[in-house]
């Protein structure tokens, strides 16, 4: 059989699925307003859950008195703290970072303390939503307030108000005696920075600063969660992992797993911000104890203020290089703030600041500190943008100084095959410096600008994941397939799924019809996340026809008393070969199916894996972009972005992960951040004052495809949906500088910002 | 929270005025229901106005204009003439929120919800827009600029509520224009507003001007020393620098998290300059 | 205060329910017509996904009040398509892979139909500062130009 997909042909029409745009099988239903979303569920029974929330930043819960709250009539059950063992301390992998099962349980309902405003402390079921609201504002909590600390630097200091009492720095000799809200400190070495920096003939140094940004799904959380008397539970909830959140549910609520079934409904965004728990366990706890379903759904101003941003974060970059442009040292020192709760995604900033370039000379430390705010939640390359921005414009500026094309630097310096990355692994093949070439050679990078406009480079890196997957292929008595993956479809994965189920068995893409399963279908799979979910899935579906193809030409072997050398599976057949096939006739997989019965049972395959061999993605963006010098306010007027997808399944969908990811970076770069007033409380909790972009703020994204197989996949598939949100902060910044002579350190370089930087130096006249 | 649709500016007078605790006028909502939502405001009775045909008017009045207080942004955007005529008071209504608000947004709530960011209201001020309120004792006549006092405070007096505008008539070689400062290009709330309109003579010097800023005081300001700036010029560069100035020194902003005191100020004279050219640019070819 | 009764006609049809003064028209959608394909992003009119249009005006309907459209005409996504036949909007968005999550796509073909339906021949800037009041997270929103222009062609084709 063959070790590799059949990477492009097909029996059908010779042509093969993946690699073309096909028409996505879930789409139907998304266009007519028929797919269901999380909030699209309802049971007959339900109650409407809602939660209190602290109104504080920072304050001891001396008491709750739910007692009025329980006597409304109406209200079928209050929870609070009480309704949740505590969790003893220890770290799981969630995505691509840790979490602490203590802390997880405390952000899903505050426990000694309210860390942040918005902080769940209670939550009611009623049988309306109008009676839950009026029970909310019944329950009677008494805060001791406390002094609170939001940004990062200052919740650095020693004399900052401190967040938890048994949180001693980890990574540092000798360990503290005193708590801090530093939680840990990161470090990656090779080689001699400071050797390095003494034979640069360049150096530059600069601190950044970034603001916590939200991954801005437009889909609020909801869950809604059925609780038999017997503890058997069923959930629905929008999630990037269904079975994540039975595993956290049924830790946090002590329940066997298998006790828990959930299904994903389709999900309306998530970025990584749906990869933990907030109302999933509330539901299911108020379910039990009120013995009915219960529906919760969260409205827009709780997303912001409950559920988790990313990281704001304050970074200093110092690079040197030699004249001809080699970069001899780089060092970084990035200080992310984590929230009420640790777990920054400091160490993937660490590992993939200076990831795109080879460099003999790289320290990076970073530092997790927790802070008032919500508890931070992986944003799309989760701490990648903030550090790799912040080399980006360190990288530009060199350019400049030694008088080099960006482009060119960018290749002198680029990581390719055999380059060993300062945060540990060697890389196998990789596409930056076709990245840049595609680049080079638009339209785009060769059209002239007028003054106030400016033009900016610069590439990216996320290693992306693998992971436990498992995916099942079932062949019905009419010889038609049903697919089962175990991880959302965010965008188009179930096409891509279904691309490559048809090449497999050589049968017409219709003829295979997809969903993703429950819990209680499939084996355990990791979320969708890492930009693994057409990666992992795609290896689990080969894994799975290359099983029925074996057990189709074993079935062949019986039927045609026949040798395993006299039989092939190809384009959709089992073949007869050599002698044999004057005696018999290739039999398709219908063919088999309806005999299926008589010849052993149903056929199918289930591929259960861990997929490893997971490749990077690199790319380089380039944005062109005009300042109005009276105002400040910046407009994009042009923007490609170059990436690798090892091997694009579906063509379209790679080119909207890129698309999409740039524009996320064009907020991020421009108008997006969280702002707080200084009495910690957030002040734009809304999409009106949440600034992200609108139709009219970006003009079309060319995306370019660049191939660089992943050998390590059957059809050289890289992840890719996280790599593009990486590079538009740096291109930003340094086109920025090229339509300006300012070089922006902080984001988002909004219009007052702009304006002022151009008034003190005069230049703010047209 | 009861909800009433009178059809007549009598009933809905009586409405307004014998309601007891909290009340609200109901035209477009997109304010009042998202403020509802967010428990700012819970009022024990909503009088929706839609129904009362004064204040769904588009028609030549006295040689003016009159526009009920519950035709939409869309409704004045769709009407063939008026955007010939009051080009910046049709831009400014359809500038508020989306499309989507648009086809409900109108000039009366825009006014009586009372920000001094809202869209339309530096353009009606600009325009010399007087507002018609129906109440108790009768209809009053109100210029547009008397109506806000202070963020939410209107000058209203219990049971009264905005029935229609009138625009003045316009003489020739006359024209509007509205500007907004916002981050993006759609959809934000105005960082600062100006609206700007004016009058040339044969010769093209301008001869009579109106200037309103928006979102730099605590009300919309009219500005009589910016349209002292240009008038009797032809917006030279001296003149423009001087309504710069004029329009700057009229700001008392404050900072928050669309704009920094600094910010608004400096924006402040950049818009009415932007706006005043335009104007100019519109009236000269009327 | 006793609910409000309300008759009205949604996507064609007479449909008659009880609501309080506080439930939107969205509200009134989802949990009372049980017609889910509008959705609730934000509830305050900012973000496009509850786009309806009433009595043939494209709106937000978190904006408007149940107890408003009485004697009114909603339409929803649920009636875009007619019986098994896709509207050209939809059916282009499925061919230029204009959603990827697809929360925001009933709310983007509400208002792409309007838009098409007043402007046959609509610039990219035009379609753009159209559909400024439906945010799309995903797609960055070249793929749903693309589709939307590729729409008023197919339309205009007859």
């Amino acid at each position: 059989m063959a070790e590799n997909g059949t990477n492009g042909t097909n029996g059908t029409n010779g042509q093969g699925y993946v690699g073309t745009r096909t028409i996505r099988p879930d789409g139907v239903d998304k266009v007519t307003g028929r797919a269901r979303f999380g909030a699209d569920f309802n049971l007959p029974g339900q109650l409407i859950g809602r939660v209190l929330r602290s109104p504080h930043p920072h304050a001891r819960i001396v008491r709750i008195d739910t007692s009025k709250a329980e006597a409304l009539p109406g209200v079928k059950a209050v929870i609070t703290r009480d309704d949740f063992g505590d969790q003893p301390s220890e770290f799981i992998p969630a995505g691509e970072m840790m979490m602490n099962y203590k802390d997880v349980v405390r952000n899903v309902m505050a426990r000694e303390k309210v860390l942040y405003e918005g902080h769940a402390v209670a939550a009611v079921a009623a049988i309306s939503a109008a009676i839950a609201r009026r029970a909310l504002k019944l329950i009677d909590v008494q805060y001791e307030v406390l002094p609170h600390v939001i940004d990062v630097v200052e919740a650095m200091r020693p004399d900052a108000p401190v967040l938890h009492d048994d949180l001693f720095t980890a990574g540092v000799e000798p360990k503290p005696d005193k708590p801090s809200n530093i939680a840990k400190r990161v470090e990656i070495a090779v080689g001699d920075v400071e050797a390095g920096f003494k034979k640069a003939d360049v150096i530059v140094e600069r601190e950044f600063k970034t603001a916590p940004v939200h991954q801005g799904y437009i889909e609020p959380h909801a869950a809604l969660a059925s609780v038999s008397e017997d503890g058997s539970t069923e959930l629905w909830c929008c999630t990037q992992g269904h079975f994540i959140v039975r595993a956290h549910c049924a830790r946090l609520l002590g329940m066997d797993i298998a006790k828990i079934r959930v299904t994903a409904s389709e999900i309306g965004g998530g970025f990584g911000g749906k990869t933990v728990v907030y109302l999933e366990p509330l539901a299911i706890a108020l379910s039990r104890k009120a013995k009915r379903p219960v529906k919760m759904v969260m409205s827009r101003e709780e997303v912001f203020k409950a559920s988790g941003p990313t990281s704001g974060a304050t970074v200093r970059v110092k690079m040197g290089a030699t004249k001809d442009g080699k970069f001899v040292a780089g060092f970084g020192e990035l200080k992310y703030q984590a929230g009420a709760f640790q777990g920054s995604p400091v160490q993937p900033g660490v590992f993939c600041a200076y990831a795109p370039y080879d460099m003999e000379n790289v320290k990076v430390i970073g530092y997790d500190v927790v802070s008032n705010r919500p508890k931070v939640a992986a944003y799309r390359a989760p701490g990648a943008p903030i550090s790799e921005f912040a080399v980006e414009s360190v990288v530009d500026e060199i350019a400049k100084k030694l008088g080099l094309d960006p482009i060119d630097l960018r290749m002198m310096n680029a990581a390719r095959e055999g380059t060993k990355a300062a945060y540990g692994p060697k890389f196998g093949p990789i596409g930056l410096e076709q990245t840049l070439n595609s680049i080079k050679k638009t339209e785009h990078w060769n059209t002239p600008l007028r003054k106030w406009q400016g033009r900016g480079v610069a590439s990216g890196f996320w290693f992306n994941i693998g992971g436990e997957t498992c995916a099942s292929l079932t062949i019905n008595e009419d010889g038609t397939v049903s697919l089962m993956a175990g991880t959302p479809d965010i965008g188009g994965l179930r096409a891509a799924l279904t691309s490559v189920a048809a090449d497999e068995l050589g049968i017409p893409y219709e003829k295979v019809r997809p969903i993703i399963g429950d819990t209680g279908s499939l084996g355990f799979n990791f979320l969708t996340g890492g930009s693994r979910s057409a990666f992992s899935g795609s290896m689990a579906i080969v894994e799975a026809a290359k099983q029925i193809k074996a057990e189709l030409c074993a079935r062949a072997a019986k039927l045609w008393e026949a040798k395993p050398d006299q039989i092939e599976f190809k384009d959709g057949h089992v073949r007869p070969l050599g002698a044999l096939a004057e005696k018999v006739k290739p039999m398709s997989i219908a063919d088999f199916a309806k005999i299926a019965g008589k010849t052993g049972g149903p056929i199918g395959g289930y591929g259960r894996i861990n997929a490893q061999g997971a490749g990077p993605s690199l790319g380089t963006h380039l944005v062109d972009l005009e300042v109005d010098p009276e105002t400040g306010r910046v407009t994009i007027l042009r923007y490609t972005v170059a990436q690798d997808a090892g091997k694009a399944l579906h063509p379209a969908y790679v080119e909207g992960q890129f698309q999409g990811g740039a524009v996320q970076g064009i907020g991020w770069a421009l108008n997006e951040e969280y702002i707080y007033g200084a009495d910690g409380k957030l002040q734009n909790a809304g999409f009106l004052d949440y600034r992200m972009p609108v139709a009219s703020d970006v003009p079309m994204i060319d995306a370019i495809v660049v191939e660089v197989p992943n050998p390590k996949h059957p059809y050289g598939v890289r992840g890719v949906g996280e790599t593009p949100i990486v590079p538009p902060l740096g291109a930003i910044a340094n086109a920025m500088e090229n339509a300006t002579g300012i070089r922006f350190t902080e984001l988002p370089m909004s219009p007052p910002k702009v304006l002022k930087a151009l008034k003190e130096r005069g230049l703010n006249k047209v | 929270m009861r909800y009433e649709a009178p059809d007549s500016l009598d009933r809905a007078v009586a409405l307004l005025a014998d309601a007891i605790g909290e009340t609200r006028v109901l035209a477009g909502g997109t304010d009042l229901l998202v403020q509802m939502r967010a428990d700012v405001v819970g009022p024990e009775l909503i009088v929706d106005i839609k129904k009362i045909p004064e204040t769904r008017v588009v028609a030549e009045d006295k040689g003016g204009w009159r526009i009920g207080a519950a035709v939409t942004g869309a409704e004045l955007k769709e009407h063939p003439r008026l955007k010939q005529v009051w080009p910046g008071v049709v831009e400014a209504a359809n500038l508020i929120g989306s499309t989507q608000v648009q086809g409900r947004a109108t000039l009366g709530g825009n006014l009586c919800n009372g920000s001094p960011a809202a869209d339309s209201v530096p353009a009606l001020i600009a325009a010399g827009a007087v507002a018609t309120l129906a109440g108790p004792r009768g209809r009053r006549d109100l210029p547009v600029e008397n109506v806000m006092l202070a963020p939410r405070k209107l000058a209203l007096t219990k049971g009264e509520f905005v029935v229609s505008f009138l625009l003045p008539p316009r003489l020739p070689r006359s024209s509007d224009a509205y500007l907004r400062f916002i981050p993006r290009t759609e959809m934000d709330i105005a960082v600062v507003g100006a609206g700007v309109s004016l009058t040339v003579d044969e010769t093209g010097t301008i001869s009579a001007a109106r200037v309103s800023l928006g979102a730099v005081a605590p009300r919309v300001l009219l500005v009589p020393d910016a349209a002292a700036a240009i008038v009797g010029s032809r917006l030279d560069r001296a003149a423009q620098d001087r309504l710069e100035a004029a329009a700057r020194a009229a700001c008392s902003p404050i900072d928050d998290k669309r704009g920094t005191v600094e910010f608004r100020i400096q924006i402040a004279g950049v818009l009415a300059r932007r706006a005043a050219l335009i104007a100019l640019d519109r009236a000269r070819t009327s | 205060m006793a609910k409000h009764h309300i008759e009205a006609t949604v996507n064609g049809d007479a449909v008659e329910f009880l609501c309080e003064t506080e439930d939107t028209l969205l509200d009134v959608l989802r949990d009372t017509l049980q017609l889910t394909g509008s959705k609730e992003g934000c509830a305050s009119g900012d973000c496009g996904a509850c786009s309806v249009m009433l009595d043939g005006r494209l709106v937000c309907s978190c904006l408007v009040l149940g107890c408003e459209v009485g004697g009114r005409r909603v339409d929803t996504i649920e009636g875009v398509a007619k019986g098994q036949t896709l509207h050209p909007l939809q059916q282009k968005f499925l061919e230029h892979a204009a959603l990827q999550c697809g929360i925001c796509t009933p709310g983007f073909i509400v208002a792409g139909k309007a838009l098409l339906e007043q402007n046959p021949n609509p610039t990219d800037t035009e379609i753009r500062y159209w559909l400024a009041g439906n945010l799309c997270r995903c797609t960055g929103y070249d793929k749903i130009v693309t589709a939307v222009k590729d729409a008023a062609v197919a339309m205009r084709k007859g």
